[in-house]
């Protein structure tokens, strides 16, 4: 059988870490093909109901990047975030939900060899985890009957 | 219904060799709401433009997606294709393709995998943006120049001379900086203060130039063309309007041990002080640290005594002075890397070990000698002087990997000055590389080592220590199959490595600019934005990104202020129109996007009914001053807050449509 390939999701900010990625494009650096990189402009625009959205359809990992802490574009956006995840990750984590697939990470525009790091070490963390089945399997249609649908919209 | 286009760049081979790209654009022309896709060698040649904007008019496209290389290389040039096409340039979007996949992966399969996904999370956001028109913002067309060195004082004359009004801080009693302290110049040797002084007096008496002297930069906000900056006046404990500058009150001032950093701390100076004789402003201010006034509690109180001005006020305080200014020139300089570096030179522990500054300084006519090259120790004219060069640079083991580029040639310098001025003395220089490459450069070199007889040694120095009077420096001469080589020397002199300005770090932080591992300034981009930062209408001038000299800092200097004329050229200026909207009537005016908002662009606003009573609040978002981080729109509640670009519906559509599920 071959190997499980997970699917992971990096959510980036325009600033540092989508342009470490980039610099590890310039630079040449090899690194596993399973992650997806979606943009924001700010690690505080992201909203980690997204988090759970991504994991409701189908990936394995995420990531979370941006700025290393003072270096934020926008002053204080990656503070936020920081903040946002910590409160998050308790929650998640009360919810028996394993954290260890959410990885929340600096990396700066001139660290292009991190974020290949960063990528291959996640890819191999969520493999060793396996594919994400536990919230999957929600019936929406129970829901429906309870209450007229109003909780599956 | 859209109708997107999406056209897939090989980029030469650079994304074709390992991504099939026939294979991407037949997989897009598939997907939900693409009416056209094709390939093409180079999208971002002239003909590549030519085809979207061909396809936006034969095909009535209604979005653009270009998948190639990252947005923050050709977004800008795609978007004016698509705007040249007749439709809102916001209406098109790259997926990069390039760095984040060919580039990083093999050939194979899932590489093409990859680049389709990529593609399809493009296509997926842009069938949900909206058109967006740029926001136009006045610009205020005052600079302010934060460093009066030779890099400050050129970028605000040239500004200044442009009609444009310029502000100095200057965190010194004096402007100047290092090249105030310097001897002569190389490669013409002329001397530094006379070409830097009537800079400097130009500056001060320039109509556009305000001079801050003693002052430091507190807290900068807003965006190019409307930066509000705070500016801390340190109290200078002498009213300058009342001072003439007799210089009798540092006649009399008692504390008179104070090393002088002017001198390098070869000489003493008093605790109410000018830096230098020729310092601008020329009136003293008082070293509050060691004044025995504030030390003892009232004690004292010579100066004032003495004044006849009645200019000494012991009881003034520091004062912020808020002003608006439209573009930053940031040119806080340089330091040299000090004593406990270099435990193995003795530097620190022998007094005739000293650093290049302090060279400078014996060497100076303005310095404690008077120009007479003495040992610190004694006061002895030397016979034997070596010069090491790399002092801490270019060494990895000490954390500094890069070169300091100016130590080959003051260290020739040096060695030419007291040659000059020491026939029969002898100059040794131990050197790794002479790294002579300038205008002029590699002759002065030459002539240091050919007609000024300066010994050049190739190799490291392991060991400097004291023996009868007398330093030994142990080293080797690795052109002589690596012979040791001691010189019993009476004077060591150590290029010690150029180093980011101490406070570099937390200046960056203040400016949001960013800074390297060293804490040199970063610029935009190495070759193509040399002067600019990330941060839009702050620019870089001097030693403050990396080692450089003065004709270099000059050029930089000049640069920066070009740049800063050109943003002046304009009364208004367009800016990226990614800013925040509030959905007033669902808002529910908790305002707690109001307490994130690192800009302050969140008010709170009053809706009202027809007779003008209120009924509740709502956020309001000022898009002149929002930069759009959208911290606000993922903190609010009821996602009554949204962020043109990047919209709650785009980002939905991008997670749902990566994972292949409708939306």
């Amino acid at each position: 059988m071959s190997q499980f390939e997970p699917k992971i999701v990096a959510f980036v900010c325009n600033w540092c870490t989508y342009a470490g990625a980039d610099l590890a494009g310039t630079s040449r650096a090899k690194y596993a093909s399973n992650v997806r990189i979606i943009r924001f402009p700010c690690t505080g625009r992201i909203d980690f109901m997204l988090l759970m959205k991504a994991f409701q359809n189908g990936t394995d990992g995420i990531i979370v990047s941006g700025c290393h802490p003072n270096d934020c574009h926008y002053t204080s956006g990656n503070f936020h975030a920081r903040r946002r995840w910590m409160v998050f990750r308790s929650l998640i984590d009360f919810m028996g939900f394993d954290t260890e697939r959410i990885t929340f990470s600096w990396v700066s525009a001139a660290e292009g060899a991190k974020w290949a790091d960063l990528v291959n070490e996640v890819t191999e963390k969520v493999r060793a985890l396996g594919p994400f089945t536990e919230f999957k399997n929600i019936d929406y249609n129970s829901f429906n009957q309870l209450d007229n649908g109003a909780i599956a919209k | 219904m859209a109708r997107i286009g999406v056209f897939i760049c090989h980029c030469g081979e650079n994304i074709s060799a390992t991504v099939d790209v026939e294979k991407v654009a037949e997989v897009a022309s598939k997907l939900q709401g693409v009416a056209f896709s094709t390939h093409y060698k180079y999208m971002c040649s002239s003909p590549g433009q030519d085809k979207i904007i061909q396809a936006i008019k034969e095909y009535k496209l209604t979005g653009i997606v270009v998948a190639a290389c990252s947005p923050r290389m050709h977004e800008t040039t795609f978007r004016k294709a698509t705007a040249e096409g007749g439709i809102n340039p916001y209406l098109c979007e790259m997926a990069n393709i390039r760095e984040h996949c060919s580039w990083v992966h093999e050939k194979s399969e899932e590489t093409t995998q990859k680049a389709i996904d990529i593609v399809r999370t493009l296509v997926a956001k842009v069938r949900r943006n909206a058109p967006l028109f740029p926001i136009k913002v006045p610009v205020t067309k005052t600079a302010l120049v934060i460093g009066g060195g030779i890099a400050g004082i050129q970028a605000a004359l040239d500004i200044a001379n442009a009609g444009h009004k310029v502000i100095i801080v200057e965190k010194q009693p004096s402007i100047g900086g290092h090249m105030s302290q310097l001897s002569e110049t190389f490669p013409t040797l002329d001397c530094s203060q006379c070409i830097l002084t009537p800079r400097m007096v130009e500056v001060s008496q320039h109509p556009n130039i305000t001079l801050h002297t003693y002052a430091e930069v507190e807290s900068v906000s807003g965006f190019i063309g409307n930066f509000d900056v705070k500016i801390k006046m340190k109290a200078k404990s002498v009213d300058h309007s009342k001072c003439t500058g007799c210089g009798e009150c540092w006649q009399k001032c008692p504390n008179k041990k104070i090393p002088d950093e002017f001198n390098a701390g070869l000489s003493n100076r008093t605790a109410i002080y000018t830096p230098f004789p020729q310092a601008v402003p020329n009136k003293p201010v008082i070293d509050r640290a060691n004044c025995t006034w504030f030390t003892k509690g009232g004690k004292c109180g010579l100066c004032k005594k003495t004044c006849k001005a009645e200019a000494i006020d012991y009881e003034t305080t520091d004062e912020y002075l808020d002003i608006k200014v439209g573009a930053i020139v940031t040119a806080t300089g340089f330091d040299l890397k000090h004593s406990d570096f270099f435990p193995e030179y003795g530097y620190g522990e022998y007094k005739d070990v000293i650093d290049g500054m302090q060279f400078e300084r014996l060497a100076s006519a303005s310095g404690p000698t008077a120009g007479v090259i003495r040992r610190p120790s004694d006061g002895k004219i030397p016979e034997k002087i070596v010069f090491v060069a790399c002092a801490g640079s270019r060494d990895k083991a000490k954390g500094i990997e890069y070169c300091s580029k100016i130590c080959c040639m003051y260290t020739a310098k040096h060695a030419m000055l007291y040659k000059h001025k020491n026939h029969e003395g002898k100059a040794y220089v131990f050197y790794m590389d002479i790294r002579a490459a300038g205008k002029g450069y590699d002759e002065f070199v030459r002539r240091a080592i050919e007609e000024d007889d300066v010994q050049y040694i190739r190799g490291r120095v392991s060991k400097i220590y004291e023996k009868d009077g007398k330093l030994i420096v142990k080293g080797v001469d690795t052109l002589l199959n690596a012979q040791p080589v001691d010189i019993e020397a009476d004077m060591v002199v150590l290029a010690t490595a150029v180093i980011a300005n101490k406070e570099s770090e937390s200046l960056a932080q203040k400016l949001h600019i960013s800074y390297d591992k060293h804490h040199f300034f970063a610029e935009a981009h190495p070759k193509l934005k040399p002067v600019e930062t990330n941060t839009a209408g702050i620019m870089l001038a001097g030693a403050c990104q990396s080692a450089r000299d003065i004709p270099e800092t000059v050029a930089q200097a000049s640069a920066s202020a070009s740049k800063t004329i050109a943003l002046f050229s304009n009364n208004e200026m367009s800016r990226e129109p990614a800013v925040a909207l509030v959905n007033n009537v669902n808002c529910t005016g908790c305002l707690l996007c109001q307490e994130v908002c690192p800009y302050l662009a969140i008010e709170k606003e009053e809706i009202k009914d027809r007779n003008g009573n209120i009924l509740r609040y709502a956020a309001k978002i000022n898009s002149g001053l929002c930069q759009g981080c959208g911290t606000c729109v993922a903190m609010c509640r009821n996602k009554s807050i949204d962020l043109q670009g990047f919209s709650n519906e785009q980002m939905l559509g991008e997670v749902m449509s990566l994972l292949n599920k409708p939306f």
